[in-house]
């Protein structure tokens, strides 16, 4: 050991690896006791945030965001796979009886659009008969509840955009507003699609499930099947259609949901 | 003990320690910053779940295991009637769980660490021997680099099944505009039962990972804060300047 000559400049201060970690340790756990703290002040204040639509604001936000961000990478360009008529459940799970009273007769229903094709309108009214007159398209496709399960139905109906083409003022596209609202006749249900969604070719007015005309538990006499979206904007018994560039209400989005809900 | 990864050199030959470089900044955070982030993953998705809670194990008829838990146990862990909640979190969070593992996997492949984490040939052998010591079977337990082979296939596996739960969640998060990725994992089900099973395998991990911690000792779990741990010197490095 005398011999040494090692020119290393650490050899002539020796240090102890001991006393260096603790200093170390000292400062990597003050670091990582702020961290902890301001990680649980962020989580207490995510779960305190004022809510807007049964929803922390921040998270809302995000939601938001996250919308903006599928919207501009995904969209509704795609269409759900067509299945086969043996993958249909059968019976079909009736979920959700909201905006769907009692008091109502099928035979007195029409479907109420706003706004009207003629200014002097507010709304125009039309039949079952003249949604049952435009081409009709058969599908058979995967329902995805919200909750996160799925059925799988044979649908029948005409397509959203024959109805808009052929019986409202917008007979060019490019003149749509950016949304579509469609609520129950009672009001107790109502849902916002975008436009692009709406528009999709395999949104449907449907008024026939696995070749029998709708039940009323399902929405007759007319409900919409929208597979770019889940279940919960699926309507049942549409009483009311209106276009808007105000993005339209939204009866679970109202409730914490996502206002967008797109798959 | 690798040369580079040696902070200090000690002239003082009574003092046999070296302070060693384990654990990098960038790491240490990508740890730490992952750990109440899957928390927060995995109680939203329990929330999520609860509204469809149909996962089992079992074969056929017979299920060993249910797990659909009573609404009892739901109520008292907060668990129910938390879907929307649940869901918001489970898509804010999302974005921290997989950037921060994107941050991770990058560093482990342009710093060269992979090459202490994937497993080679030997690993296989090695971790069925870590796990024959562990249990007291054997007395010796293999030779210990950075890692052993158990820890490269754990902490190898932990990333794949991350990247699977990315996946798999994109998957039952848009499964008409990314229906190839849906079809790929078996469809609609098929997604949400992998991703589902991903996430108990996390915590089959967390609870391994947190006995080994505690059996590894207290500098190793300093480790992880500071990023140093003190080792024996080696003895090829000792008496070279003489």
């Amino acid at each position: 050991m005398g011999a040494n000559t090692d020119k290393d400049d650490a050899a002539q201060v020796p240090v102890d690896p001991e006393a260096r970690v603790r200093a170390m340790s000292r400062r990597g756990f003050v670091m990582a006791g702020i961290a902890a703290a301001a990680t649980l002040a962020g989580f207490e204040g995510l779960m305190r945030a004022r809510e807007e639509d049964g929803l922390a604001w921040p998270l809302r936000r995000i939601l938001q965001g996250n919308e903006r961000v599928v919207r501009g990478v995904l969209g509704a360009r795609r269409s759900a796979p067509l299945l086969t008529l043996d993958r249909v459940t059968l019976p079909a799970r009736v979920n959700g009886d909201l905006g769907l009273g009692d008091d109502f007769d099928s035979a007195s229903w029409t479907l109420t659009v706003s706004p009207a094709l003629s200014p002097d309108d507010d709304a125009d009214e039309f039949t079952l008969d003249q949604i049952m007159s435009l081409p009709k398209h058969e599908m058979i496709t995967e329902l995805h509840c919200i909750e996160g399960w799925t059925i799988v139905q044979r649908w029948a109906g005409a397509r959203f955009s024959d109805f808009v083409a052929r019986y409202t003022r917008y007979k060019d596209p490019r003149s749509l507003p950016a949304y579509v609202g469609m609520s129950t006749p009672d009001g107790g249900y109502y849902v916002g699609l975008d436009i692009e969604a709406a528009m999709h070719p395999q949104t449907l007015l449907c008024y026939e499930m696995n070749g029998e005309p709708l039940t009323l538990e399902h929405g007759a006499p007319l409900r919409l099947v929208i597979p770019v979206k889940y279940g919960v904007k699926n309507i049942k018994r549409i009483g009311e259609v209106t276009f808007s560039n105000a993005r339209p209400d939204d009866y679970w989005a109202q409730q914490g949901y996502d206002w967008y809900a797109g798959l | 003990m690798r040369a580079e990864r040696l902070l200090f050199k000690f002239a003082d030959r009574t003092v046999m320690k070296l302070l060693v470089n384990k654990h990098p900044l960038i790491v240490r955070w990508n740890h730490w910053i992952n750990f109440p982030v899957l928390a927060v993953m995995v109680w939203s998705g329990l929330l999520i779940y609860w509204a469809n809670d149909i996962f089992r194990i079992g074969i056929g008829r017979f299920t060993l295991l249910s797990m659909k838990l009573p609404d009892s146990i739901y109520d008292k862990l907060h668990l129910s009637h938390g879907l929307a909640t649940g869901m918001a979190w489970h898509f804010a969070f999302a974005w921290i769980f997989a950037v921060n593992g994107i941050i991770y996997v990058l560093y482990t492949i342009i710093s060269w660490e992979w090459r202490h984490l994937w497993p080679d040939r030997h690993s296989f052998r090695d971790a069925i021997d870590v796990i024959r010591h562990d249990l007291g079977l054997i007395k010796t337990a293999p030779p210990q680099e950075k890692y052993n082979g158990a820890q490269r296939i754990a902490y190898s596996a932990i990333v794949v099944m991350g990247l699977g739960s990315i996946l798999t969640g994109l998957a039952i998060y848009k499964p008409v505009q990314l229906g190839w990725l849906t079809a790929l994992f078996f469809g609609y089900a098929g997604a949400r039962f992998l991703h589902f099973w991903l996430t108990m395998g996390y915590v089959a991990f967390f609870i391994v990972h947190i006995a080994q911690v505690a059996r590894a000792g207290w500098g190793n779990f300093r480790g992880m804060i500071t990023g140093y741990e003190v080792a024996d010197r080696p003895a090829a490095t000792d008496g070279g300047g003489t």
